[in-house]
Parts: structure tokens; sequence; C-alpha cells
């Protein structure tokens, strides 16, 4: 039952992008296409549940037994950069295909800081190993989402009149803010 | 980049506004929405974000013809990150208020990709004199917009400014504001705002 509620909590109620303010970089980067959108999503995802199971590893089995918790922003992001790095070599050994419609986002998210955010959370919240992993998929999940409804959007919107100062940039964050609102509504589920 | 060489002063300058993190290059977005509940939270991480990108700047100036093109940005990375430590200890230890309203977004700063653009686009070819020019606006420009969000999010937001009450006494305090979606609505406004400004600007 725990673990229902940290994904969906970290899924919809406290949603990553427009809750929490994590990685909002590809967010307004990726979302113009539908399909590009879709793929980061499902490589930001994929990357996050890993990252969580490897950097717990490291937190609970190497930083604190020889308490060595100041290096733990270095060593996370060290990780996260590699992982990232093997993460890709392997998709393009294992499945040609999905390298393909992958391939350019994986790099970009090494500097994801959804990826970071989600480390430091769950060492911040004393999560257990099943515990971060979950909340990782949860928060790929939430990601996927948020990326996939703002590309719906912004396709959308090359057909409306946006007030001339506001293209690009100023109405993706205001469509944000309104997304932000209806996902507000989602607190009522817990 | 044009080809011709900016000056010192334009050196300094550009950051602030013609090239402003924020608003033109929208980078370090995550910090920027995150933590500007308020001005003083918004001064606290633009100045944060300032030491690490002129520290880390500084060093990557220095080292440019030491470290190898292939691994420069994991180089940077680490230190940008031993920056970010130094940080986070510093207000932990001085200003445990101010480090925990600031929570996980005090070391997301490693993975601001402002600091790690100004390291990749210009610390890493230029002098350090003018590598250190070019960071101390970029972190002026970021903490000004920092600020003057947070400045208006919660005059809005709670009344205040830095804490002190300013609105009238019947006034209703936009809740919406302090709460996430504020601050994606006040962003977007500064934006359309900051075109609006460039092309007045444009036409004198």
């Amino acid at each position: 039952m725990n673990l229902i509620i940290i994904f969906i909590s970290a899924a919809l109620i406290n949603n990553f992008v427009l809750i929490q303010f994590l990685g909002i970089c590809p967010f307004v980067g990726v979302s113009k296409k539908m399909d590009s959108a879709v793929s980061m999503g499902l490589a930001v995802t994929f990357v996050m549940v890993i990252s969580a199971a490897v950097t717990w590893l490291i937190y609970h089995l190497l930083l604190v037994p020889f308490d060595m918790q100041i290096l733990e922003y270095v060593s996370f992001i060290l990780v996260i950069a590699s992982l990232v790095q093997l993460v890709e070599m392997f998709i393009r050994k294992v499945s040609k295909p999905l390298y393909d419609s992958l391939g350019i986002f994986l790099p970009l998210i090494t500097t994801n800081c959804a990826i970071l955010g989600l480390a430091l959370i769950s060492v911040l919240r004393d999560y257990s190993f099943i515990e971060s992993v979950i909340f990782g998929a949860g928060a790929g999940v939430g990601f996927t989402l948020a990326l996939v409804i703002m590309a719906g959007i912004r396709e959308e919107l090359e057909l409306a009149p946006v007030p001339k100062h506001f293209k690009g940039a100023g109405i993706t964050m205001i469509i944000a803010g309104c997304l932000g609102l209806a996902f507000m509504g989602f607190s009522g589920l817990i | 980049m044009p080809h011709k060489k900016h000056t010192l002063l334009q050196e300094f300058l550009k950051g602030i506004w013609k090239e402003n993190p924020i608003l033109i290059s929208l980078l370090g977005l995550c910090p920027a929405l995150a933590v500007t509940v308020s001005a003083e939270n918004g001064l606290a991480m633009g100045l944060a974000a300032t030491f690490v990108v002129v520290s880390s700047s500084i060093i990557v100036s220095i080292l440019r013809k030491i470290i190898p093109p292939q691994v420069r940005i994991a180089s940077f990375i680490v230190i940008i990150a031993t920056f970010v430590t130094i940080a986070d200890r510093f207000l932990a230890a001085y200003y445990p208020d101010i480090s925990s309203n600031l929570g996980p977004f005090i070391p997301l700063i490693i993975v601001n990709c402002m600091i790690l653009g100004r390291q990749e686009a210009f610390a890493s070819k230029n002098n350090i004199l003018r590598s250190f020019l070019d960071a101390v606006g970029v972190g002026i420009g970021f903490t000004l917009v920092l600020v003057v969000l947070g400045g208006v999010r919660e005059i809005l937001g709670s009344g205040t400014i830095f804490g002190i009450e300013i609105m009238w006494s019947s006034f209703h305090p936009w809740a919406v504001m302090i709460l996430p979606p504020g601050a994606f609505l006040a962003l977007g406004l500064m934006i359309g705002a900051s075109n609006w400004l460039n092309e007045l600007g444009e036409k004198k």
C-alpha cells in the first residue's frame, strides 16, 4: 500500500515537472513534437529507475559506512553521468531501433535535474531500496505524462493566434502554469 | 557570438540583460521557478549560484589548456560539484533557515545548465579576466531575475516583501502566486514583458 502511495504521489500529486519544478529544461526544449516527447519520456523513465537503484546502493553501501556523505553530490553526479553513457552503449548493442529513437536524447539526460533531484530526494526521505526504485518509476511516469500533454498542446498551438511577445517561451510557461493548477487537483487523491 | 571581441565592459554587461540566462536563453529555469516564493529565497539562490559560476569559471579558465577535450564536460561537472558542496556546507552552517528553505535546490545547482553552459561556451575558451567578468555578469543577471520574480510572487502571494508587510490591510493575498502554478504564470508574464521592453528599446 505504501509503495502504491509513493508511486501515485511521485507521478501525479507531486508531479516532478509541474509541481516540483525538476527537469524544466527538457520540458521546455523537447516538448515541441509529440514523437520526440514520447521518446524523451521513455529514456528519462528508464534512466531514472536504474539511477534510483544505483545511487541508493552507492549511498548506503559506500558513503554511509565510510562516513563520507560530504561526497554525496560529487559521487552522485559522476555515477549518473557514467550510467547514462553505459545505458547508451547497452541500448546501441541490444536494440538498434530503440537506440535510433532514444539516441540523441540520452546525453541530454545527464544534465536533467530531475535525475539528480530524484537521488537527493530519496536520500532526504530515507527511502528503502524498493521504495527508491518505485519512487524513480513514479517520477519517470509523471515526467513522461507532463511532457506528452505539453507536446500535444504545443502542436495545436502552432495554429493559435498567440500575442506576439508571448510566442515561444512565454506562452509555454503560462500553459505549464495552467497544467500545474490542474495537477494540483490530484492532491485530494490520497 | 560575434567574431569581433567584446570590450571588457560589454563582456560584463551582456549577461545582465542582452543575454540574460533566464529571460533570453531560458537556462537555469528549475531553481528560478522552485525557490522564488519570496524575494529573500530568490536572493539567496541567486548569490549561491553566482558564487558557483564565478569560482568555477575561474578554475576552468585556469585549467582550460590542461583539460583534455574528450572529458571536458565530466571535468566541468566535478569542478562545479565541488563548489556547490562548499556553498551548501556554508549555508547550512551560517544560514540554516535559508538552507532548509531551499532544500534540494542547492545541490541541484550542479546540474543548472546556465553554469555548465558558461563553462562550455565561455570559460573554456577565454582568459581568466574575461571569464571572471562574464561569470559575474551572468550571475548578476540571474540573481536580478530571481529577486524580481521572488518579489512579485511575495507581494501578490503574501502581501510582504523581504518579510515586511506592505499591502493595505484589506488586501487578500493571491494564494496561487506562492503555489507552484504561480511560478509558471509569473515567469511567463515576465518573459513576455521583457520581449516587449526589448522591442520598445529597438524602436527608439
